[in-house]
């Protein structure tokens, strides 16, 4: 059951934060929006209303891991996320992953397992 | 006698309509940096406050989950949680997903200086490394281009 409550985390985080990720961007065109104009495009947007709704769902997902699971185990674990995150921004957002960057993801991805266990 | 900030307006002169513009987004995008990485660790020192007065089956029984709502800290953890997402949100517009990721990783950094300050927990050597390990991390990805995909997925 652990592996399936993780996977749940996992993905609805991923795919929250990918469209996201994607749906802002057409908004700062013109420079960040301010939160009166992002809570209005929350509420009018379908994807973005989707990806809060992937949000909510890793989040309670990651509260069910949490009462059969260690912490120890749930939140090293679920940092999956950000290195799944990062290689995907790659190929489905179309950022460019320099080698700087690369490293650094790489870096704080193993400084998160360390820090969390 | 002329400032930093003076001579820095004056170099300015001259320079482009674009630059400055771009000067502007990267101080916006700096401040949401900042704001989003302080809040989350914040926002769950709250939550981590007012849950600790609830018994620990808040998580099976939904009547617990309703009686932490209505508590103050726990709300003001929701409140920050939810302007953390809005904040997030806007920091995305205007910076990549590969890129937001690891900077406001140094959050992690955050909460375990706050364990070890506020609410005086031990924090083991390999903890600490993690820590150091965050940090370089972030001031790598901090040292790349903050976007670099425009708003149609075309590479900049």
């Amino acid at each position: 059951m652990r592996w399936i409550w993780l996977s749940a985390v996992v993905v609805s985080a991923v795919a929250g934060d990918l469209l996201q990720s994607r749906e802002m961007k057409t908004a700062g065109e013109a420079g960040a929006p301010g939160l009166g104009r992002v809570l209005k495009l929350a509420v009018t947007r379908w994807k973005l209303l989707l990806s809060i709704l992937c949000m909510a769902i890793s989040f309670f997902a990651f509260l069910a891991l949490v009462r059969t699971e260690p912490l120890s185990f749930a939140v090293p674990a679920s940092a999956a996320s950000f290195a799944l995150e990062t290689v995907l921004a790659k190929f489905v957002l179309g950022e460019r992953l320099a080698a700087r960057r690369t490293a650094g993801a790489i870096l704080v991805c193993g400084g998160i397992v360390l820090v969390a266990r | 006698m002329l400032s930093w900030g003076g001579l820095k307006w004056v170099f300015a002169i001259g320079t482009t309509h674009k630059t400055a513009l771009e000067d502007r987004g990267r101080a916006v995008a700096w401040r949401l940096i900042v704001f989003v990485t302080l809040l989350k660790p914040l926002s769950n020192l709250f939550l981590a406050w007012g849950m600790k007065e609830l018994p620990s089956t808040l998580a099976v029984n939904p009547l617990l989950f309703l009686r932490a709502m209505v508590d103050p800290l726990v709300v003001i953890g929701i409140l920050m949680q939810i302007v953390w997402l809005l904040t997030r949100m806007s920091l995305l517009s205007v910076a990549d997903l590969s890129y937001v990721l690891p900077v406001t990783a140094s959050g992690y950094v955050l909460s375990a200086l706050l364990g070890r300050i506020v609410l005086h927990e031990q924090v083991s050597a390999s903890r600490w490394l993690g820590v150091a390990m965050i940090t370089l991390g972030t001031v790598f990805v901090a040292s790349s281009p903050r976007i670099t995909v425009a708003p149609e997925g075309r590479q900049r």
